[in-house]
């Protein structure tokens, strides 16, 4: 028995559009299943999971902390990806853009006044962007593979932000604690509507970026170019778009919004620097890029769906006793049907059993006799 | 309807297909097609590319499995399943396309199609012997990345007659020959002939079909338009059959004071080392290209034509700027974007995937190639595609060059091949370039397109431009040029004249003999 994937001659393009929706729909019947092996009412499960933690406004915007990181990360990555370039490591370009960002709070506290949240956001896309770029340098000068190196280098970020809290930039009077300083005033990211609820000016980044990525790609040269190189290469170079240049460009990119998600989210969430500051933001990111089909405005809504993954898995811990690891769970099985149904789009599958093979085998032996009849 | 169709099935014949259909979508590329191969006849398959020759012999051998119809092999109905099942029938297969490990030697990579599991040195013993017979001299331990490509031919040929087939398939086999070399390959099929093998022909080339094949079945749109004996027909009747109707011939008027007119391209002792273990390297090319000169490169496939082209298009720059100059200036060291910006304009030689992006439309294709010489015309502000401006300007090439498309904006890939080829030379033509290279311009073209794009190629050079064609089709070439060089070996000829040059001194030069030699060689024939 052999399983087979066969390349279709046609895409349907009412499925290409489906697709996340199946997607979507399977991981829910997939968790009805796990909830239930679990001893939970799979339907007041889901209850708890999707619906409870958005059915409040203040809970609407702790949607949007959680979806805003994502987005940002997201809308990066589709443009990576898009030119077929692989950066998997934006979870590291987070934590430096995190790190830089946190210099003038850290390092300068005496340092105040309006000036200094656009520094800092700038400083993040700045370390975000230069911690993208040694993937890229790798790649350009010794042909590395972009996925190992971007990948190696997230554990690099995390294991040296977790010795710059314990050493370093350690808060003298936190009693030990392995955190920062609490930022000052003005380094910490405005709320929106502060009688609402704590959504920061995160979000707000995120739909700017989503928009003008969005505008990016389908509207200019850039865009163009970056379409061309990812789906042919050769007509890429024909057209006189350099591949080196453009791994750069899209590894700065993506870093630099990966680093400002990083600094957005330590300046208006947490207010200071943590061994810890990111539940994965940068690898579920590569979910919603998928989810969103590696379209900009289809991101924002694949953001908001994860974001709540998030939210439900707190929701269940607390309600029902199970781990929040469920969403991760969840994070998985979704990336996994999407990516699924993207193959199914593209191949079908076709199974070889050992039943079909005989006949075939028949008629080989069926071949001498005809020589012998001649 | 030749051939004969009986009830008890004619043992004559050796392969007997009736009614063979073969559907994608909406397209079918062989409807009801069929076809008697007797035994021990060299029997031509003719046809346009499109026609449904190659969709029909991958049924044939197995690749592709027909919708409906009959297949007969000495008189017993086959079904053939796989390539596997043709090859234990008795039916072997020569591709236009080799299937060789450049790294491998030529014996193992006849052991590894065999996959019987002989030792090494026995098949090589047997192919050895088989090369001897059949005057197909090989040396079995021989690297295939050190064999040219009439070797490599022979020995998809030897691996093919180490099957002991009774039918081969040969797919366009002297596309990638010589002339001379074509001789010797007639010479082995007439052998095979006579041991009562049947050949089953496929070519476009009517000449070498009248001199060899005993029969001919035309297939034009996927249908049989008929059978005949192609000894008794002439071209210009077989390309009727073939095409539907006359061919428009391509008209060349002489180019009159071309010898002092300035150059308009320059090629100064380029050298290119190999950029790949099996690559060609370049070895100090010459040539100049002249106001209203067409140069037509011939030579046999892979002969360092890709890399030549890669080299002046400026996909690959050169140390040495003066290596490459167009119109009077140094560019050896621009990319492809300064190079267009000088006024040259290139076609490279594959066009899904090369000259145009498959997935994209023919407008965004348009721009692939025009971003930077048409600027102001199709970028904004802020980098911003006018894709108003792209749209129109990608409708009236669309107009000028005559392609037929489904839709206002299709995608590349969903072209015909002869149809993007008209669009990619046109949007390069509509630019007016003073400077023009192509690559295999009507390679897999149908002879209405192709006649158009030649015809449009000498009308660019008459204006004002100068015109490089680098071709393997050498009746393209004696079409086109108005002087043919020769590349070998990385090497390039001077050009000749066309009065001067002839089928004979360009196929020796195509096989590597000195220009001055080929002359005398000539004498003592």
């Amino acid at each position: 028995m052999r399983i087979e994937l066969v390349k279709r001659p046609q895409r349907s393009a009412l499925f290409s559009i489906l697709s996340p929706f199946i997607a979507f729909a399977l991981t829910i019947i997939a968790g009805a299943i796990m909830f239930a092996l679990l001893g939970v009412n799979p339907l007041n499960a889901f209850e708890i999971y999707f619906v409870e933690p958005i059915s409040q406004v203040w809970q609407l915007h702790e949607l949007a902390i959680k979806a805003a990181p994502l987005i940002l990360i997201a809308v990066g990555l589709s443009v990576c990806y898009k030119a077929n370039i692989w950066n998997i490591g934006a979870e590291g370009q987070f934590i430096f853009g995190a790190i830089f960002g946190s210099i003038i709070p850290v390092l300068f506290p005496q340092f105040e006044g309006p000036l200094v949240i656009p520094l800092m956001l700038l400083l993040g896309m700045v370390g975000g962007a230069l911690y993208a770029s040694i993937p890229a340098f790798l790649k350009t000068r010794f042909s590395t593979n972009e996925i190992l190196t971007s990948l190696m280098l997230v554990y690099v970020a995390q294991l040296f932000l977790d010795w710059l809290v314990r050493g370093p930039w350690r808060d003298p009077q936190g009693h030990g604690f392995p955190q920062t300083i609490q930022f000052g005033d003005s380094a910490v990211l405005p709320e929106l509507m502060p009688d609402a609820g704590r959504a920061n000016w995160g979000f707000v980044f995120a739909l700017v970026a989503a928009v003008a990525i969005w505008l990016m790609m389908s509207r200019t040269l850039k865009g163009f170019e970056v379409r061309v190189l990812g789906s042919s290469p050769r007509a890429g170079r024909f057209a006189g778009f350099g591949f080196n240049r453009m791994v750069f460009f899209t590894f700065l990119l993506s870093g630099a919004l990966a680093g400002l998600a990083g600094i957005s989210e330590v300046s208006g969430a947490i207010g200071q620097l943590q061994p810890v500051i990111s539940p994965g933001y940068g690898f579920t990111a590569i979910i919603v890029a998928f989810l969103g089909r590696l379209n900009p405005l289809g991101i924002v809504a694949a953001g908001l769906v994860l974001a709540l993954t998030y939210l439900g898995g707190e929701a269940v811990q607390s309600a029902l006793g199970i781990s929040d690891k469920v969403a991760r769970v969840f994070q998985g099985m979704l990336l996994f049907f999407v990516l699924g149904c993207d193959t199914l789009i593209h191949y079908r599958i076709r199974l070889i059993g050992m039943a079909l093979v005989k006949p075939n085998g028949a008629k080989l032996e069926a071949a001498p006799k005809l020589e012998e009849a001649r | 309807m030749g051939g004969t169709v009986s009830a008890n099935h004619d043992r004559s014949n050796l392969l007997e297909v009736r009614g063979l259909t073969k559907i994608f979508g909406t397209l079918t590329a062989c409807d009801h097609i069929d076809l008697n191969i007797a035994k021990g006849e060299i029997h031509a398959l003719l046809g346009e590319n499109g026609a449904g020759k190659s969709t029909l012999v991958k049924m044939l051998f197995g690749s592709l499995e027909p919708n409906s119809g009959e297949i007969f092999w000495d008189g017993r109905a086959v079904k053939i399943t796989s390539p596997g099942v043709a090859k234990k029938l008795g039916i072997g297969m020569v591709f236009q396309h080799f299937s060789l490990f450049e790294a491998l030697t030529a014996a193992e990579n006849i052991a590894l199609s065999l996959n019987d599991g002989s030792p090494i040195s026995t098949i090589a013993a047997k192919a050895r012997a088989l090369s001897f017979s059949y005057g197909l001299p090989l040396d079995p331990d021989s690297l295939v990345g050190d064999l040219s490509v009439g070797e490599r031919q022979r020995i998809e040929i030897i691996r093919c007659l180490l099957q002991t087939p009774q039918l081969i398939i040969l797919d366009e086999p002297t596309s990638v020959l010589t002339p001379q070399e074509a001789d010797k390959l007639f010479e082995t099929l007439e052998r095979l002939r006579s041991e009562g093998k049947s050949i089953l022909y496929i070519s476009h080339r009517l000449e070498e079909v009248k001199r060899i094949c005993d029969r001919a079945t035309v297939l034009r749109h996927g249908k049989v338009v008929g059978h005949c004996n192609p000894r008794e027909e002439t071209a210009a009747s077989l390309a009727r059959m073939m095409v539907g109707s006359e061919v428009k011939a391509v008209v060349r008027a002489p180019a009159e004071g071309i010898e002092t007119a300035p150059a308009l391209l320059e090629i100064r002792g380029l050298s290119r080392k190999p950029a790949t273990p099996f690559a060609i390297p370049l070895k100090n090319i010459n040539l100049k290209v002249r106001v209203g000169e067409v140069i037509g490169i011939a030579g046999v496939a892979g002969n360092g034509q890709g890399e030549f082209f890669e080299s002046i298009s400026g996909e690959v720059l050169q140390q040495d700027a003066g290596s490459v100059r167009i119109r009077g200036k140094d560019a050896g060291g621009l990319s492809i974007t300064g190079r267009r910006l000088m006024g040259a304009a290139f076609v490279p030689e594959e066009r899904l995937g090369h000259g145009a992006a498959p997935r994209m439309k023919l407008s965004e294709n348009l721009l692939l190639s025009r971003h930077a010489t048409d600027g102001k015309a199709f970028v904004g502000s802020g980098g911003m595609v006018r894709n108003g401006a792209v749209y129109s300007a990608a409708q009236r090439i669309i107009k000028a060059m005559d392609v037929r498309k489904s839709a206002p904006d299709p995608e590349a890939a969903a072209l015909s091949g002869g149809n993007l080829q008209k669009f990619i030379v046109g949007r390069e033509l509509d630019r007016k370039p003073s400077v023009m290279v192509v690559n295999q311009p009507t390679w897999g073209v149908d002879a209405g397109a192709a006649a158009h794009i030649r015809q449009a190629l000498i009308e660019l050079a008459r204006s004002g431009s100068a015109v490089l064609v680098i071709s393997q089709d050498l009746d393209e070439l004696f079409e086109l040029s108005d002087g043919i060089a020769v590349m070998h070996n990385g090497e390039l000829s001077t050009p000749l004249p066309i009065a001067e040059a002839t089928f004979e001194k360009i196929g020796l030069l195509m096989g590597g003999a000195e220009p001055g030699h080929a002359e005398h060689s000539l004498e003592v024939a």
